[in-house]
């Protein structure tokens, strides 16, 4: 009963995370068509910027504001430089996120090598808390869970009770229209683009933290990503919180119950939606 | 009846395109490995050539059925790994079966494994094939990584290697260049040859327009279905060379910078001909070889990521792109014109 608990709560920590990385994923997707197969980059990248900051300034929190920040510049520039020149085709930008991710991968190898870095959180958010039933339960998870909360709500505040997020909203509908109606839909490209990449180095710090950063990291997030966002509907935020929470579950009881085949059972979720509702469990049909 | 057979023989040059410097090109390769070094000869020559084969079926499959599979080096390590289950590998963990068997069982089962994959990601089309194919291959990777029972997780296998026959060592750098370049060439005719076929036309217009395909009663699935199998083929027989060669197999052989790779190399090739893929080949293991003279070799995958943002910057159809827009400048008289006219 206990493992069971802890499993549980293990899974929705992990879900956490893993919504934190694929909010901004399939935000991007859903309004721009653009497959960001640099994502996992994104939150590496943010990983390691974010634990140089802590370690030369002391302050875990200068981190996590520095993994979100510089995320949220790159991504600015990625829409700006490169992607904007190539509006419509699809295939074309997702070549290009496969070149810069096979080049972040490489040069931030060259830069913090193949260490496993580890943070350092403030004392308060260290440690375990007693919580009953499953006893004792480390903080910093279950600030994970609240902050991934209290951001999911955020999010889904500023999509539909901003002007902004309503701009966005008609551009996941129709772009062309959004457009005629005198918008400037480059400027709305590039906002959510700064805020999917910044999502992207806020979990990489905020994830870093609760588990650890090394090479290879970038990969893992990308296909948490991925699979999130095919399962709970690609472009839908409310249905990559239902994606990560099934993938998330599903990852950790099949790791305390059948660990050679964890990721078997991710693996099975994707099919079985594929074969039930292709489009994802909230995602329309294209 | 003589005067059938006689008609039927000639027609078949000018169907598959042959033009007299395809022969050339035929005839360089057979002499190749005379003026070449082994070096030159197998880890140049036929590390092109399978690399090649491998890229070639993700060519067929994006430049003819509009699916971008990310999943081509799962299928070839899928039937690499077959390889040594079904056959011997110096852990002795193999069924021990005959080569005249397991070669046609890793095909075999890389195909099915490839025709699976095929009847998962046609559920949806365009972008989302790349991400679920991509999903597919990690998953793949990850699973390989855990699983002993059936591929000895963490280490793969070892000491895989093609039978002695007709007593020829096919290990030998000359008899590999040439099984390659055997399996390249066949390739390289099956994927001109289909591409002409009905089911070749179908396909393509499928990729064009898939709801009047459909309109018109083709089963647009069965199609893409079938062209994941028909990939699946390539891929294997890719993949088997790759593991001969390299006498080993493990979740590195498929991890995600080898499956990447292989779109690097027909996306830097490009992806509108068949040829477009053993060029790319060529390219990235001339690069792979040769970088050391350049850069520190760590950092092979900055140049290849460097080069290939480039390549598709610059030119989204690859090297074959680029020679074409050169053509058509070179005809317009250097004009802007010309070099813009091909870029479409």
């Amino acid at each position: 009963m206990r493992l069971f608990l802890l499993t549980i709560m293990n899974g929705l920590t992990l879900a956490a995370l893993y919504f934190l990385v694929a909010s901004g994923f399939t935000l991007v997707f859903g309004l721009m068509r653009n497959v960001n197969l640099a994502h996992g980059s994104l939150y590496l990248l943010g990983a390691y910027i974010g634990y140089d900051t802590a370690d030369a300034t002391g302050s875990w929190f200068l981190g996590v504001a520095a993994g979100f920040l510089s995320m949220s510049v790159a991504g600015l520039l990625l829409q700006i430089g490169i992607f904007r020149h190539m509006v419509g085709q699809e295939l074309r930008q997702t070549l290009v996120t496969i070149g810069i991710s096979i080049l972040l991968a490489d040069l931030m190898l060259a830069v913090w090598g193949g260490k496993t870095y580890q943070f350092d959180p403030p004392d308060w958010l260290y440690g375990a808390i007693r919580l009953p039933l499953v006893r004792a339960y480390p903080i910093y998870r279950l600030a994970l869970l609240g902050t991934s909360i209290v951001i999911g709500i955020a999010l889904w505040l500023f999509l539909n009770r901003t002007r902004i997020g309503m701009m966005i909203r008609a551009g996941v509908d129709d772009r062309a229209m959004l457009s005629a109606s005198g918008v400037n839909t480059q400027r709305v490209f590039a906002i959510t683009f700064a805020l999917g990449a910044g999502l992207a180095g806020f979990a990489g710090v905020v994830g870093g933290t609760a588990l650890s950063i090394a090479p290879g990291e970038d990969v893992r997030y990308l296909l948490a990503s991925l699979v999130v966002v095919i399962v709970g509907g690609m472009g839908s935020v409310t249905g990559a919180a239902i994606g990560a929470l099934l993938i998330g579950l599903a990852e950790q009881l099949g790791l305390a119950y059948s660990p050679t085949y964890g990721v078997v059972f991710t693996f099975l979720i994707m099919v079985a939606v594929l074969a039930i509702r292709p489009q994802g469990i909230l995602g329309r049909p294209a | 009846m003589t005067a059938l057979a006689g008609s039927a023989a000639p027609s078949l040059a000018p169907r598959l395109g042959l033009k007299p410097r395809h022969f050339v090109v035929a005839a360089l390769l057979v002499i190749y490995p005379l003026a070449a070094s082994p070096f030159w000869t197998v880890q140049i020559g036929a590390q092109i050539l399978f690399l090649g084969v491998i890229a070639l079926s993700l060519m067929f499959l994006a430049g003819y059925g509009g699916m971008v599979s990310l999943s081509q080096m799962t299928v070839a390590g899928c039937a690499g790994y077959m390889i040594a289950v079904i056959g011997t590998n110096s852990y002795n963990l193999g069924l021990g079966w005959p080569w005249w068997a397991t070669i046609p069982a890793a095909i075999a089962i890389g195909t099915i494994f490839a025709v699976l994959i095929g009847i998962i990601s046609v559920r949806t089309g365009g972008i989302y094939t790349i991400m679920i194919t991509l999903a597919i291959g990690v998953a793949f990777f990850y699973f390989t990584r855990q699983n002993y029972a059936i591929f000895n997780g963490h280490s793969g296998f070892a000491g895989l290697q093609p039978p002695v026959l007709f007593g020829v060592s096919w290990r030998d750098p000359l008899p590999f260049y040439y099984l390659s370049l055997a399996v390249a060439a066949l390739s390289y005719g099956a994927v001109l040859y289909v591409s002409r076929s009905t089911f070749g036309i179908s396909l393509q217009a499928i990729r064009d327009n898939a709801r009047r395909m459909n309109a018109l009663g083709f089963n647009v699935n069965l199609h893409r279905v079938v062209a994941h199998g028909f990939a699946g083929i390539l891929a294997s027989l890719g993949g088997i060379l790759y593991v001969w060669l390299n006498g080993r197999v493990s979740p590195g052989t498929i991890d995600i910078g080898p499956v990447i790779n292989i779109l690097v190399i027909a996306v830097l090739g490009g992806l509108r001909h068949p040829i477009g893929p053993f060029i790319g080949a060529a390219l990235f293991v001339l690069l792979r070889n040769f970088a050391i003279d350049l850069i520190d070799p760590e950092r092979f995958n900055t140049l290849i990521g460097l080069t290939f943002l480039i390549i598709v910057l610059i030119s989204p159809d690859g090297l074959l792109g680029l020679w074409e827009r050169a053509r058509g400048w070179a005809r317009s008289g250097g004009s802007a014109a010309g070099w813009r006219q091909k870029q479409g």
